[in-house]
Protein backbone atom coordinates (compact mmCIF):
# COMPACT_ATOMS: atom_id res chain seq x y z
CA UNK A 1 0.00 0.00 0.00
CA UNK A 2 1.25 3.52 -0.57
CA UNK A 3 1.38 5.81 2.43
CA UNK A 4 -1.29 8.26 1.28
CA UNK A 5 -3.66 5.30 1.28
CA UNK A 6 -2.32 3.63 4.42
CA UNK A 7 -1.71 6.55 6.82
CA UNK A 8 -5.30 7.89 7.10
CA UNK A 9 -6.47 4.37 7.91
CA UNK A 10 -3.70 3.94 10.48
CA UNK A 11 -4.55 7.28 12.13
CA UNK A 12 -8.29 6.57 12.29
CA UNK A 13 -7.57 3.07 13.60
CA UNK A 14 -5.03 4.11 16.25
CA UNK A 15 -7.06 7.13 17.38
CA UNK A 16 -10.26 5.08 17.83
CA UNK A 17 -8.37 2.38 19.69
CA UNK A 18 -6.62 4.89 21.94
CA UNK A 19 -9.88 6.71 22.70
CA UNK A 20 -11.61 3.48 23.69
CA UNK A 21 -8.91 2.80 26.28
CA UNK A 22 -7.81 6.20 27.54
CA UNK A 23 -11.17 7.94 28.02
CA UNK A 24 -12.67 5.43 30.45
CA UNK A 25 -9.32 4.86 32.18
CA UNK A 26 -8.77 8.56 32.89
CA UNK A 27 -12.37 9.61 33.53
CA UNK A 28 -13.88 6.62 35.26
CA UNK A 29 -13.43 6.82 38.97
CA UNK A 30 -16.85 5.33 39.71
CA UNK A 31 -18.58 2.10 38.70
CA UNK A 32 -21.15 1.90 35.90
CA UNK A 33 -24.58 1.35 37.45
CA UNK A 34 -26.71 0.74 34.34
CA UNK A 35 -27.34 -2.99 34.19
CA UNK A 36 -28.10 -3.14 30.45
CA UNK A 37 -24.84 -1.38 29.51
CA UNK A 38 -22.84 -3.48 31.96
CA UNK A 39 -24.33 -6.69 30.59
CA UNK A 40 -23.93 -5.59 26.98
CA UNK A 41 -20.24 -4.79 27.57
CA UNK A 42 -19.77 -8.10 29.36
CA UNK A 43 -20.90 -10.08 26.29
CA UNK A 44 -19.11 -7.95 23.66
CA UNK A 45 -15.65 -9.58 23.72
CA UNK A 46 -17.02 -13.06 23.25
CA UNK A 47 -19.62 -12.23 20.59
CA UNK A 48 -17.02 -10.23 18.64
CA UNK A 49 -14.41 -12.98 18.72
CA UNK A 50 -17.00 -15.63 17.83
CA UNK A 51 -18.24 -13.63 14.82
CA UNK A 52 -14.65 -12.98 13.69
CA UNK A 53 -13.73 -16.65 13.90
CA UNK A 54 -16.76 -18.25 12.35
CA UNK A 55 -17.35 -18.83 9.51
CA UNK A 56 -14.33 -16.81 8.23
CA UNK A 57 -11.81 -19.25 9.70
CA UNK A 58 -13.22 -22.08 7.60
CA UNK A 59 -12.11 -20.33 4.42
CA UNK A 60 -8.70 -19.14 5.64
CA UNK A 61 -6.83 -22.31 4.61
CA UNK A 62 -6.57 -24.22 1.35
CA UNK A 63 -9.28 -26.71 2.31
CA UNK A 64 -12.34 -26.35 4.56
CA UNK A 65 -11.48 -29.68 6.20
CA UNK A 66 -8.02 -28.55 7.37
CA UNK A 67 -9.52 -25.38 8.89
CA UNK A 68 -12.13 -27.53 10.59
CA UNK A 69 -9.36 -29.74 11.99
CA UNK A 70 -7.66 -26.63 13.41
CA UNK A 71 -10.91 -25.31 14.87
CA UNK A 72 -11.82 -28.59 16.57
CA UNK A 73 -8.27 -29.11 17.87
CA UNK A 74 -8.18 -25.57 19.26
CA UNK A 75 -11.53 -25.98 21.01
CA UNK A 76 -10.48 -29.30 22.57
CA UNK A 77 -7.16 -27.91 23.86
CA UNK A 78 -8.83 -24.77 25.22
CA UNK A 79 -11.61 -26.84 26.78
CA UNK A 80 -9.00 -28.87 28.64
CA UNK A 81 -7.86 -25.65 30.27
CA UNK A 82 -4.64 -24.87 28.41
CA UNK A 83 -3.50 -21.30 27.78
CA UNK A 84 -3.14 -18.98 24.84
CA UNK A 85 0.17 -20.26 23.50
CA UNK A 86 -0.73 -23.96 23.67
CA UNK A 87 -4.06 -23.42 21.93
CA UNK A 88 -2.48 -21.30 19.19
CA UNK A 89 0.31 -23.80 18.57
CA UNK A 90 -2.13 -26.74 18.61
CA UNK A 91 -4.46 -25.04 16.15
CA UNK A 92 -1.59 -24.22 13.75
CA UNK A 93 -0.13 -27.73 14.02
CA UNK A 94 -3.45 -29.40 13.24
CA UNK A 95 -3.83 -27.26 10.12
CA UNK A 96 -0.24 -27.89 9.03
CA UNK A 97 -0.50 -31.66 9.47
CA UNK A 98 -3.82 -31.95 7.64
CA UNK A 99 -2.64 -29.60 4.86
CA UNK A 100 0.41 -31.84 4.37
CA UNK A 101 -1.90 -34.88 4.28
CA UNK A 102 -3.85 -33.25 1.46
CA UNK A 103 -0.58 -32.76 -0.45
CA UNK A 104 0.26 -36.46 -0.12
CA UNK A 105 -3.17 -37.85 -0.95
CA UNK B 1 5.20 -4.38 43.15
CA UNK B 2 7.93 -2.47 41.35
CA UNK B 3 8.95 -2.20 37.72
CA UNK B 4 11.19 -5.27 37.87
CA UNK B 5 8.46 -7.54 39.25
CA UNK B 6 6.19 -6.39 36.45
CA UNK B 7 8.88 -7.07 33.88
CA UNK B 8 9.19 -10.65 35.12
CA UNK B 9 5.44 -11.23 35.07
CA UNK B 10 5.35 -10.05 31.45
CA UNK B 11 7.68 -12.75 30.08
CA UNK B 12 5.07 -15.48 29.43
CA UNK B 13 2.71 -12.94 27.84
CA UNK B 14 5.53 -11.70 25.61
CA UNK B 15 6.23 -15.24 24.33
CA UNK B 16 2.57 -15.80 23.52
CA UNK B 17 2.32 -12.40 21.83
CA UNK B 18 5.38 -13.01 19.69
CA UNK B 19 3.89 -16.16 18.19
CA UNK B 20 0.41 -14.73 17.72
CA UNK B 21 1.63 -11.46 16.21
CA UNK B 22 3.72 -13.48 13.76
CA UNK B 23 0.35 -14.61 12.43
CA UNK B 24 -0.81 -11.01 12.31
CA UNK B 25 2.31 -9.96 10.37
CA UNK B 26 1.61 -12.66 7.79
CA UNK B 27 -2.04 -11.65 7.47
CA UNK B 28 -1.18 -7.95 7.15
CA UNK B 29 1.25 -8.64 4.31
CA UNK B 30 -1.30 -10.85 2.58
CA UNK B 31 -3.76 -7.97 2.93
CA UNK B 32 -1.38 -5.69 1.02
CA UNK B 33 0.65 -4.04 3.81
CA UNK B 34 4.43 -3.77 3.77
CA UNK B 35 6.42 -5.09 6.74
CA UNK B 36 6.95 -1.55 8.08
CA UNK B 37 3.23 -0.78 7.79
CA UNK B 38 2.38 -3.99 9.63
CA UNK B 39 4.88 -3.01 12.35
CA UNK B 40 3.32 0.47 12.65
CA UNK B 41 -0.15 -1.03 13.02
CA UNK B 42 1.07 -3.24 15.87
CA UNK B 43 3.04 -0.44 17.57
CA UNK B 44 0.17 2.05 17.55
CA UNK B 45 -2.73 -0.28 18.27
CA UNK B 46 -1.69 -3.28 20.38
CA UNK B 47 -4.96 -5.11 19.80
CA UNK B 48 -5.28 -8.56 18.28
CA UNK B 49 -8.79 -8.80 16.93
CA UNK B 50 -8.94 -5.06 16.26
CA UNK B 51 -5.81 -5.04 14.10
CA UNK B 52 -6.96 -8.10 12.24
CA UNK B 53 -10.31 -6.47 11.45
CA UNK B 54 -8.54 -3.19 10.63
CA UNK B 55 -6.41 -4.87 7.96
CA UNK B 56 -9.59 -6.43 6.56
CA UNK B 57 -11.15 -2.96 6.28
CA UNK B 58 -7.99 -1.55 4.59
CA UNK B 59 -7.74 -4.46 2.15
CA UNK B 60 -11.38 -4.07 1.14
CA UNK B 61 -11.01 -0.24 0.88
CA UNK B 62 -13.73 0.27 3.49
CA UNK B 63 -14.75 3.75 4.67
CA UNK B 64 -13.07 5.56 7.57
CA UNK B 65 -16.40 5.40 9.41
CA UNK B 66 -16.38 1.63 9.03
CA UNK B 67 -12.79 1.55 10.33
CA UNK B 68 -13.64 3.67 13.38
CA UNK B 69 -16.85 1.76 14.15
CA UNK B 70 -15.11 -1.59 13.79
CA UNK B 71 -12.36 -0.51 16.19
CA UNK B 72 -14.83 0.99 18.69
CA UNK B 73 -16.89 -2.15 18.84
CA UNK B 74 -14.19 -4.79 18.71
CA UNK B 75 -12.13 -2.90 21.28
CA UNK B 76 -15.12 -2.01 23.44
CA UNK B 77 -13.99 -4.69 25.85
CA UNK B 78 -10.90 -2.59 26.62
CA UNK B 79 -13.17 0.19 27.83
CA UNK B 80 -14.73 -2.27 30.21
CA UNK B 81 -11.29 -3.46 31.33
CA UNK B 82 -10.10 0.13 31.71
CA UNK B 83 -13.06 0.82 33.99
CA UNK B 84 -12.45 -2.24 36.12
CA UNK B 85 -8.68 -1.62 36.20
CA UNK B 86 -9.31 1.96 37.33
CA UNK B 87 -10.93 0.50 40.47
CA UNK B 88 -7.78 -1.45 41.32
CA UNK B 89 -4.95 1.04 40.76
CA UNK B 90 -3.21 2.79 43.67
CA UNK B 91 -3.39 6.50 44.46
CA UNK B 92 -0.15 7.37 42.69
CA UNK B 93 -1.61 6.07 39.41
CA UNK B 94 -2.56 9.61 38.36
CA UNK B 95 -3.82 11.05 35.09
CA UNK B 96 -0.48 11.18 33.26
CA UNK B 97 0.48 7.52 33.81
CA UNK B 98 -3.10 6.58 32.95
CA UNK B 99 -2.76 8.35 29.59
CA UNK B 100 0.65 6.81 28.92
CA UNK B 101 -0.24 3.27 29.97
CA UNK B 102 -3.82 2.94 28.69
CA UNK B 103 -2.52 1.55 25.37
CA UNK B 104 -1.30 -1.51 27.26
CA UNK B 105 -4.73 -2.51 28.49
CA UNK B 106 -4.94 -5.82 26.58
CA UNK B 107 -6.75 -9.03 27.47
CA UNK B 108 -3.67 -10.75 28.89
CA UNK B 109 -1.85 -7.81 30.54
CA UNK B 110 -5.11 -6.76 32.15
CA UNK B 111 -5.82 -10.33 33.28
CA UNK B 112 -2.40 -10.67 34.95
CA UNK B 113 -2.71 -7.27 36.67
CA UNK B 114 -6.18 -8.09 37.99
CA UNK B 115 -4.85 -11.38 39.32
CA UNK B 116 -2.61 -9.49 41.81
CA UNK B 117 -3.84 -9.22 45.36
CA UNK B 118 -2.32 -5.76 45.96
CA UNK B 119 -3.34 -2.50 44.33
CA UNK B 120 -1.62 -1.90 40.99
CA UNK B 121 1.11 0.74 40.85
CA UNK B 122 1.99 2.62 37.67
CA UNK B 123 5.56 1.26 37.89
CA UNK B 124 4.36 -2.33 38.07
CA UNK B 125 1.95 -1.85 35.16
CA UNK B 126 4.70 -0.21 33.08
CA UNK B 127 7.05 -3.11 33.78
CA UNK B 128 4.35 -5.65 33.02
CA UNK B 129 3.62 -3.99 29.66
CA UNK B 130 7.23 -3.70 28.42
CA UNK B 131 8.07 -7.18 27.16
CA UNK B 132 4.62 -8.04 25.80
CA UNK B 133 4.68 -4.77 23.80
CA UNK B 134 8.12 -5.59 22.45
CA UNK B 135 7.06 -9.17 21.70
CA UNK B 136 3.93 -7.97 19.89
CA UNK B 137 5.90 -5.54 17.68
CA UNK B 138 8.85 -7.88 17.04
CA UNK B 139 6.59 -10.84 16.21
CA UNK B 140 4.63 -8.74 13.73
CA UNK B 141 7.77 -7.66 11.91
CA UNK B 142 9.14 -11.19 11.98
CA UNK B 143 5.93 -12.60 10.50
CA UNK B 144 5.70 -9.87 7.88
CA UNK B 145 9.31 -10.39 6.71
CA UNK B 146 9.47 -14.17 7.03
CA UNK B 147 6.06 -14.62 5.45
CA UNK B 148 7.41 -14.16 1.94
CA UNK B 149 10.31 -16.56 2.57
CA UNK B 150 8.27 -19.43 3.95
CA UNK B 151 6.36 -21.98 1.85
CA UNK B 152 2.68 -21.09 1.46
CA UNK B 153 1.49 -24.15 3.39
CA UNK B 154 3.46 -22.99 6.45
CA UNK B 155 2.22 -19.40 6.32
CA UNK B 156 -1.36 -20.64 5.95
CA UNK B 157 -0.97 -22.80 9.05
CA UNK B 158 0.66 -19.99 11.06
CA UNK B 159 -1.91 -17.39 10.10
CA UNK B 160 -4.54 -19.61 11.71
CA UNK B 161 -2.79 -18.95 15.05
CA UNK B 162 -4.74 -15.74 15.53
CA UNK B 163 -8.01 -17.69 15.39
CA UNK B 164 -6.40 -20.06 17.90
CA UNK B 165 -5.98 -17.13 20.26
CA UNK B 166 -9.63 -16.12 19.85
CA UNK B 167 -10.65 -19.70 20.63
CA UNK B 168 -8.40 -19.65 23.71
CA UNK B 169 -10.23 -16.57 25.02
CA UNK B 170 -13.82 -17.67 24.27
CA UNK B 171 -13.81 -21.39 25.13
CA UNK B 172 -12.93 -21.19 28.86
CA UNK B 173 -15.77 -18.71 29.39
CA UNK B 174 -18.49 -20.58 27.49
CA UNK B 175 -17.38 -23.74 29.26
CA UNK B 176 -18.38 -22.33 32.64
CA UNK B 177 -21.23 -19.98 31.63
CA UNK B 178 -24.27 -21.50 29.91
CA UNK B 179 -25.62 -17.98 29.26
CA UNK B 180 -22.47 -16.87 27.46
CA UNK B 181 -22.54 -20.10 25.44
CA UNK B 182 -26.06 -19.29 24.21
CA UNK B 183 -25.15 -15.69 23.38
CA UNK B 184 -21.98 -16.75 21.55
CA UNK B 185 -24.25 -19.17 19.63
CA UNK B 186 -26.49 -16.26 18.63
CA UNK B 187 -23.45 -14.33 17.37
CA UNK B 188 -22.25 -17.34 15.36
CA UNK B 189 -25.72 -17.81 13.87
CA UNK B 190 -26.02 -14.16 12.78
CA UNK B 191 -22.46 -14.23 11.42
CA UNK B 192 -23.22 -17.34 9.34
CA UNK B 193 -26.57 -15.93 8.19
CA UNK B 194 -24.84 -12.80 6.86
CA UNK B 195 -21.98 -14.77 5.33
CA UNK B 196 -24.05 -17.37 3.51
CA UNK B 197 -27.13 -15.35 2.49
CA UNK B 198 -26.64 -13.94 -1.05
CA UNK B 199 -28.84 -10.91 -0.25
CA UNK B 200 -26.33 -9.85 2.44
CA UNK B 201 -23.24 -10.31 0.27
CA UNK B 202 -22.72 -6.53 0.07
CA UNK B 203 -22.22 -6.30 3.84
CA UNK B 204 -18.47 -5.99 4.45
CA UNK B 205 -16.59 -8.26 6.83
CA UNK B 206 -16.13 -5.47 9.39
CA UNK B 207 -19.81 -4.55 9.51
CA UNK B 208 -20.80 -8.22 9.62
CA UNK B 209 -18.80 -8.53 12.85
CA UNK B 210 -20.38 -5.37 14.29
CA UNK B 211 -23.93 -6.48 13.41
CA UNK B 212 -23.43 -9.99 14.80
CA UNK B 213 -21.86 -8.75 18.03
CA UNK B 214 -24.40 -5.96 18.66
CA UNK B 215 -27.42 -8.22 18.07
CA UNK B 216 -26.01 -11.03 20.23
CA UNK B 217 -24.76 -8.78 23.04
CA UNK B 218 -28.05 -6.85 23.17
CA UNK B 219 -29.91 -10.16 23.27
CA UNK B 220 -27.64 -11.21 26.12
CA UNK B 221 -28.19 -7.97 28.04
CA UNK B 222 -31.97 -8.38 27.69
CA UNK B 223 -32.28 -12.14 28.23
CA UNK B 224 -29.45 -12.76 30.70
CA UNK B 225 -28.40 -9.52 32.41
CA UNK B 226 -25.23 -10.24 34.38
CA UNK B 227 -24.78 -9.85 38.11
CA UNK B 228 -22.14 -7.47 39.50
CA UNK B 229 -19.75 -10.24 40.48
CA UNK B 230 -19.72 -11.74 37.00
CA UNK B 231 -18.58 -8.47 35.41
CA UNK B 232 -15.64 -7.68 37.61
Amino acid sequence: MNYSYFLPYLIVMAASTFAVRVIPFVLMRKKIENRFIKSFLYYVPYTVLAAMTFPAMLFATNHVLTALAGLVTGIIIAYKGHGLLTVAVGTCSAVLVTELLFLVI
Amino acid sequence: MNFKTGLKHGIPIALGYFSVSTAFGLIAVNGGCTAIEALFISMFNVTSAGQFAGVTVMASAGSYIEMAMTQFLINARYALMAISLSQKVDKKFTTLPRILLSTFITDEIYAVAMGRVEDISAKYYAGLSCLPYFGWAAGTFFGAVMGSLMPQILTTSLSIGLYGMFIAIVVPVVKTSRKTLVIVGVSLAVSCLIYFTPAFSKISAGFAIIISAVIASAAGAILFPVEDKEVS
